[in-house]
């Protein structure tokens, strides 16, 4: 640990070694729909220094909502990164010792190709013209972009939800490029629950009138209102009930009684609402319903003869997966099941299921034992590695 | 955890294993056994653990341990994985010791199974003369404490061993302090060992 991290003040990220960055790919994309996505940007942030061995470079996966500003401040919001307690110096990915990268998914908003951008067959945006994409889709991308960047292989893929996902697709698919993995709060597949939360959110934003078949750029609006409600149901999702119990209880907002009517009379309602009305500043509705499907497509075992041990077996790869206790939209009998598999084909694994109330999102909200648990697994990992500093 | 010596049976396992092997620890606590491999050996170390503290503590030392139940999880595995499968004084706390036994020789070309002995002359002491269950340096935890259910003498288990035709490749039994270890012939020591470390091979 290093002198600032014992004074409790975080160093921030020199400047000289933040990059953001955009890179464009002649070379089309192979989806799994066959359809070939050509020409194609990814959008990319990178921390640190990649070493003279090209063996300390971690990329970060982000989840359904998020992006590539992991630990820089968000340009759209202003907001710290969605990891910024994490990564960076002297935390528990070291921007001084690590080579991090985070990238948009392809389908994203932030500056990755997606449904936003022009079609160059048409000359006007995507919208529903733009492939369904897949979490494999995501990840040969992200491929793309490490040739690109000229890093060979991975010390460590690391992710939560969406992230573990192609956590898990970047193990089964590029084992050699992988030396560990870190899925967390993730799981192998979408249940039919998971399913069904996305689908109410596409059918709000597929219900606003702004949407417009998806073609809205055009017209110059958005379904800001379909989103939001989107977002709204998806982050009860992300939460827990005693989370929200501890949090709002019945507590009334701004008021000493009940109204009456149906303005936010509740806090947990003006939370909700909070939620829903700043996500859609920064996110593209036709963005969602592509990434929330290709987040329902996902099923690694189907993907491997219905046996999820396929996915990994002869794997030379070091597993950490990580779940939490009070997380029921990725429960830990999800991650059971991929650690069962790993077993299955005696992998190097290890498994911890974190005891917290704050539900799925507990893995963005700092918890002391997780970010120690996980410290320790990368540190451990780094010593087999060979990595010195 | 660092520098504190390592549990007297741990110690007794640890000899037993070759450097440069696959080793499972099953009901691995801190991974205090799996780092002293590591370290020592060089030994490809896994393990497995019920309460969470204990997991936590091992990951964070680097140790690759998940979160598991002997009794349920052993079935994942493939056979053969392993050169060593431990399980150190669990045996007795398991619901099915004879379905993990075989698990364990299934999963592993050896086991490594540590046991209290519940036949010393302490223990049937305490029984035969005070008509209580024993509290004994190795049975320290009083009955309804305890998290041992299946109690057993090393006789039993050597019995259970002929019954399911394991090999008793090595048996070490000691007293508590560490001294006093007993020949594989001496017939008093299911009388006078507190403890005892078996080397099981398939039969």
């Amino acid at each position: 640990m290093n002198e600032s991290a014992l004074l409790g003040k975080p160093r921030a990220i020199s400047p000289a070694h933040v990059v953001d960055a955009r890179a464009a790919f002649d070379k089309p994309l192979m989806l799994d729909c066959g359809v070939e996505l050509s020409p194609y940007t990814i959008a990319y942030q990178t921390y640190g220094r990649l070493n003279a061995d090209r063996s300390n470079a971690i990329l970060i996966c982000h989840a359904l909502t998020m992006d590539q500003y992991v630990a820089s401040p968000h340009p759209i919001t202003g907001k710290p990164g969605w990891w910024v307690d994490g990564v960076g110096p002297g935390l528990t990915i070291d921007t001084d010792r690590y080579f991090v990268i985070c990238s948009n998914v392809v389908g994203g908003c932030m500056g990755t190709t997606g449904p936003m951008d022009i079609n160059p067959k048409t000359g006007k945006p995507y919208g529903l013209d733009f492939p369904v994409i897949t979490i494999g889709d995501m990840v040969r991308a992200q491929a793309a972009l490490l040739d690109y960047l000229g890093v060979p292989d991975l010390f460590c893929v690391i992710g939560g939800s969406m992230g573990a996902m192609q956590v898990l697709e970047w193990a089964a698919a590029f084992p050699k490029r992988v030396f560990t993995a870190v899925a967390i709060a993730g799981a192998a597949r979408h249940s039919a629950q998971n399913i069904a939360f996305h689908e109410v959110g596409r059918q709000a934003i597929m219900a606003d009138p702004n949407w417009m078949g998806g073609a809205y750029y055009a017209h110059g609006t958005r379904p800001t209102a379909g989103l939001a409600v989107a977002r709204m149901a998806a982050h009860i999702t992300y939460l827990s009930e005693a989370a929200l119990h501890r949090k709002f209880g019945r507590n009334l907002q701004d008021r000493s009684r009940v109204t009456f009517g149906f303005d936010a009379d509740f806090q947990v309602e003006s939370y909700l609402r909070h939620q829903g009305s700043t996500f859609v500043d920064r996110f593209d509705a036709n963005s969602y319903l592509y990434i929330t499907r290709a987040l329902d497509y996902f099923d690694l075992a189907a993907e491997h003869g219905g046996v999820l041990a396929n996915a990994f077996r002869g794997t030379t790869t070091r597993f950490c997966v990580i779940s939490f206790t009070s997380d029921w939209l990725y429960p830990t009998r999800e991650s059971r099941e991929v650690v069962r598999a790993l077993n299955g084909v005696a992998a190097n694994v290890s498994f911890v299921e974190v005891e917290t109330d704050k539900g799925h999102d507990a893995f963005l909200l700092g918890e002391p034992h997780f970010e120690a648990t996980l410290a320790g697994f990368i540190a451990g990992a780094a010593a087999h590695r060979g990595l010195a500093w | 955890m660092n520098g504190s010596p390592l549990r007297l049976d741990l110690q007794l396992i640890a000899e037993m294993v070759e450097p440069k092997t696959r080793v499972l620890d099953i009901g691995c606590g801190d991974g205090a056994l799996l780092k002293h491999l590591a370290l020592t050996k060089d030994v490809d170390g896994r393990g497995i653990e019920l309460s969470p503290e204990g997991v936590a503590a091992s990951v964070t030392q680097g140790l690759s341990v998940i979160q598991g139940d002997a009794d349920t999880d052993l079935t994942d595995y493939p056979t053969g994985a392993f050169d060593y499968v431990v399980l150190s004084q669990t045996l007795p706390a398991v619901r099915r010791p004879k379905a993990v036994l075989l698990e364990l020789l299934r999963i592993g070309k050896h086991a490594l199974v540590s046991i209290p002995n519940f036949g010393h002359w302490r223990v049937r002491w305490s029984l035969m003369l005070g008509g209580r269950m024993p509290v004994t340096p190795i049975f320290a935890e009083t009955w309804h404490e305890t998290a041992i259910i299946h109690p057993c003498t090393i006789a039993d288990f050597e019995a259970l061993c002929r019954e399911l035709d394991l090999a008793i490749v090595r048996r070490v039994a000691v007293r508590q302090d560490g001294n006093g270890s007993f020949e594989t012939a001496d017939t008093l020591v299911n009388l006078f060992a507190e403890q005892a470390v078996f080397l099981l091979g398939r039969g």
